[in-house]
């Protein structure tokens, strides 16, 4: 039994199970599953400095940054007490088109060769940490939600603009993963 | 369309908190901080799930964006065909929440921002191979440095609110 759960968990099994996350959260206090507007929250609580669109009582969406946490403590159990110590089964073409770029370690999730403090100093790393980051804040607002609050909650609730939302995430990770990342992984 | 920030003062504090959002809470129930913890295990589960499914690996996203791999979409498809079958049944029913609460889920309007920030988050989520719910995940994974990303994800957010009115919607 541990050593299914040690092992990667299969599409089907994950998929049922972050789907049942959007009734938990309905039928324990009404809440509609989403994750980006955390970031929202956050700003809301630290730094409103004024900006209408942080003018809310933060406080009565407080759930979604226990929701957060709970996220983050996971991870960590994940990796300290469930993880698998093979390396991570990548497609031979991607890995190929990898170690072009002189990325070789597939020790762990995220690749250790790319996302490293002193990587954080590059011209590369700045790209896929820092900019990578302020486009998934700044784009998730402005389209009003993430790979969950659209993608999951939305589609679930059989929404139009969840799915207009979706298609565009798609379509910008396509363009860039297949077009701008490959310059920006070798500089 | 979109509600016009400038009549902000107009609106309810209700009218801000859900605008531009998915997540929100509908319950108009108070409760004491202690009653979040369920939120807090919640968000335990649902971090396992995503690290022990490798949906936090930037490989695997990089293979999603590549056609190479079926398991993001077989994820991200089982999740939608289980939570609608699990919404309509809700609907159907008219499940209560264990406050005893009717269940509501808000519409969502169009607006242009959905093709417009959508493109950008998809430009973001293919450099960092995380969308937001992942950079908390990573975090607690141990790679610590994707903490710089969701603090630039939080400046991006506020850098938004901080434009709104200035952008298309």
């Amino acid at each position: 039994m541990l050593a299914f759960l040690k092992d990667p968990w299969p599409w089907y099994v994950a998929g049922p199970l972050i789907g049942l996350t959007v009734p938990a959260l309905l039928i324990l206090g009404n809440k509609s599953f989403g994750i980006s507007s955390s970031l929202r929250h956050i700003c809301a609580a630290c730094l409103p400095a004024k900006i209408p669109f942080f003018r809310y009582n933060w406080k009565k969406e407080v759930w979604n940054l226990f929701f957060v946490a709970g996220i983050l403590i996971g991870g960590f159990l994940a990796v300290q007490f469930l993880s698998s110590p093979a390396p991570m089964e990548v497609h031979p073409a991607l890995k190929e088109e990898l170690s072009a770029y002189g990325i070789s370690n597939y020790e762990f999730l995220v690749p250790v060769d790319l996302f490293n403090w002193e990587n954080l100093l590059s011209l590369k790393g700045i790209f896929l940490t820092v900019v990578g980051g302020f486009l998934v804040g700044f784009g998730t607002r402005y389209a009003g939600g993430c790979t969950s609050g659209h993608s999951i909650m939305g589609l679930s609730n059989l929404q139009l603009p969840s799915l207009i939302a979706t298609i565009s995430f798609m379509i910008g990770g396509f363009i860039m993963a297949n077009l701008i990342l490959p310059y920006i992984l070798s500089w | 369309m979109a509600l016009d920030i400038k009549d902000a003062e107009f609106e309810t504090e209700n009218d801000i908190r859900t605008m531009d959002a998915i997540c929100v809470n509908e319950s108009k129930l108070e409760h004491s901080p202690f009653h979040n913890i369920k939120y807090l295990i919640a968000g335990i589960l649902f971090g396992i799930v995503m690290v022990k499914a490798e949906m936090i690996s930037w490989f695997r996203i990089q293979e999603m964006f590549r056609l190479q791999s079926f398991h993001m979409y077989g994820i991200i498809g089982s999740a939608v065909a289980i939570g609608a079958i699990s919404v309509w049944l809700i609907k159907k029913f008219n499940v209560k929440t264990i406050y005893g609460e009717p269940v509501v889920i808000s519409p969502k309007k169009f607006n242009k921002g959905q093709i417009y920030g959508g493109l950008l988050f998809g430009f973001g989520w293919a450099l960092t191979g995380a969308c937001p719910g992942p950079l908390f995940a990573q975090i607690g994974a141990g790679a610590t440095v994707v903490a710089i990303s969701l603090l630039s994800a939080i400046a991006g957010t506020w850098v938004y609110g901080a434009f709104r009115e200035k952008l298309p919607h």
